[in-house]
């Protein structure tokens, strides 16, 4: 771009008045900036949230993708049926399932293990998309801290747990009535 | 009372309070900062942080202490003691109140020295060999940056001295006296502040206060954004504590002398100097004494606020308004003064305020008029 350019615009840096070089405007104005600031904190109305005490507001807890859960069907037992669809589509590839025949008379298989390594998840709710029975979902838990790497791997039973503690505010996202193998319901898709 | 005694009382009174008040200050500096930049500031330890000195006290007891193995160790040693120290010993003659009643003998003036003649002078002196803890701290840690800082902090208040001996010049020709309690007394007589009756006085003496104290629009001796911390950079742990105490007691001493020249010390309209007929009462000293610690805070409330908003000087800008605008404004300003003192009646403030208040009009005038224009972007001139 050549200096002669008819697309370059020269914009001047605009002039000082006199009471911008006689520098008590500026500086005055300075002054009550900040002083606004800090009376408007003093008045409890400062931007900073104590967080372990005071909650995050979310927009929606049912859409964010926090720790996983698995769920749970009327009778307390996993949902899941160990169709490795969640597995398949995650592509952190952190999802480890070990699929068992079931001791159930409504499913075929159900998972002996089901493992989640929530250090390696990018937490993108691809399994969530997948699962064809809405068994494993993500919830709005987002503070998740450990003190090792094993702590962080989450097994069937703790994915349960996560089911426990977060059912009361967040019910299920059931967008699937639960498959029957004897007679299909028409309306199932 | 013994006569050794009540020096050493007040010694300890008056270093305890000023130890705490550092350490406090430090809190008070971190609550004002955040409460500006709408932040919550230290609120963990303790209710309201109020802990936090202490936690931070222990913390710079507790570290490992670093001589730099290319350091001058003696040197090195001494800087932080020496600052600390002049910065302490500074307010041997700063009353800290007027006085209290002694029971029947004489009333016992809450100043370490009292009616010390040389007051005022003694605290300039003392405080001006703070520059050497700043110059050798700098030096004997042989790091540049330090070296740096030390070099531009020794230049800076050299500078500043000038401005500021000005400044407290006229203030002495009004009240007649060196004397601390003097000068507080002879305010409190007329009921005339100096800062009211020498406005251009009291501008050139807080610019060049903030510029001794190395406050933040003058903080280029320790400048974080270029020299990593200035000539304190290698001292760690309690070495690094002492050249921050010695800072924040630089700048009460600055918000002192503030008061005490300028703003009447512990006068407040009613609160009269004891003569034969006016009794020294307890309330009467305690009253004092919270009116003269109001006022300091409020000055070091102000120091804080103004260091949160107003922009920093680059060096050559420092030196360019020690020189070129604050010596020239304190020459007026002892002129005016002078003039006021020899042409006028003794009680006739009301011309003297006049005359201080036009001569900071005009000053302002003439900044203002003689300002270049800023001229470092495209213009008519520069553009092909």
């Amino acid at each position: 771009m050549k200096p002669d350019d008819k697309n370059i615009q020269w914009v001047k840096e605009p002039q000082l008045g006199l009471s911008g070089r006689m520098y008590l405007g500026p500086l005055f104005d300075g002054l009550t900036t900040t002083a606004r600031h800090f009376f408007k904190t003093v008045r409890g109305e400062g931007m900073t949230k104590q967080f372990p005490e005071e909650r995050p507001e979310f927009g929606n807890p049912l859409i964010y993708r926090g720790v996983h859960r698995l769920n749970k069907d009327e009778q307390g037992r996993v949902k899941c049926v160990a169709c490795f669809l969640c597995a398949t589509a995650c592509p952190a590839h952190c999802i480890d399932i070990i699929g068992t025949g079931a001791p159930w008379p409504d499913r075929e298989k159900y998972p002996q293990s089901f493992v989640i390594d929530e250090l390696r998840c990018i937490y993108c709710g691809m399994c969530e998309e997948a699962c064809p029975v809405d068994a494993i979902e993500l919830t709005a838990l987002f503070d998740l801290t450990g003190a090792s790497r094993e702590e962080m791997i989450f097994d069937k039973e703790k994915l349960l747990s996560v089911y426990d503690a977060t059912i009361e505010k967040e019910p299920m996202r059931s967008r699937s009535r639960p498959p029957q193998l004897t007679k299909p319901d028409p309306q199932d898709k | 009372m013994q006569t050794w005694l009540e020096p050493l009382i007040k010694i300890a009174v008056l270093v305890g309070a000023l130890q705490g008040a550092v350490a406090y200050l430090v809190l008070v500096e971190r609550k004002v900062a955040a409460y500006i930049q709408d932040r919550l500031g230290p609120n963990r330890v303790g209710p309201w942080g109020l802990f936090q000195p202490i936690a931070d006290g222990l913390k710079f007891i507790l570290k490992e202490e670093i001589i730099p193995a290319g350091a001058d160790k003696a040197l090195f040693l001494i800087a932080p003691i020496s600052i600390l120290a002049t910065a302490t010993v500074a307010f041997a003659t700063i009353p800290f109140g007027y006085v209290i009643p002694a029971g029947g003998g004489e009333p016992i003036v809450l100043t370490i020295a009292p009616g010390l003649d040389i007051g005022l002078l003694f605290v300039f002196a003392i405080s001006s060999l703070g520059v050497y803890g700043v110059v050798l701290g700098g030096w004997a840690s042989n790091n540049k940056y330090s070296f740096l800082g030390g070099l531009r902090s020794s230049a800076q208040l050299v500078s500043y001295e000038i401005p500021l001996g000005l400044s407290v010049i006229g203030v002495l020709l009004f009240s007649g006296s060196l004397r601390m309690e003097t000068i507080i007394e002879r305010q409190a007589e007329t009921g005339w502040w100096w800062f009211a009756v020498q406005p251009l006085a009291f501008l050139v003496f807080m610019i060049s206060g903030c510029a001794e104290s190395a406050r933040l629009p003058f903080d280029l001796p320790e400048c974080e954004q270029e020299l990593v911390a200035g000539y304190h950079t290698e001292y760690t742990a309690m070495k690094f504590g002492m050249f921050a105490m010695a800072e924040y007691q630089h700048m009460i001493t600055v918000a002192f002398l503030a008061v005490l020249l300028f703003f009447g010390g512990w006068h407040l309209w009613g609160l009269a100097p004891y003569t034969a007929g006016n009794e020294v009462t307890w309330l009467g000293a305690i009253l004092r004494v919270i009116v003269l610690s109001v006022k300091v805070l409020l000055m070091v409330f102000f120091f804080m606020w103004i260091r949160w908003s107003w922009p920093r000087f680059r060096y050559d800008q420092l030196m360019d308004l020690a020189w070129k605008t604050m010596i020239p404004m304190g020459v007026l300003s002892l002129l005016v003064c002078a003039i006021c003192q020899e042409f006028l009646d003794p009680n006739d403030m009301i011309s003297r305020c006049v005359l201080g208040w036009l001569s900071v009009a005009g000053c302002i005038l003439w900044m203002a008029l003689s300002a270049k224009q800023p001229n470092r972007m495209a213009t008519e001139s520069n553009r092909p």
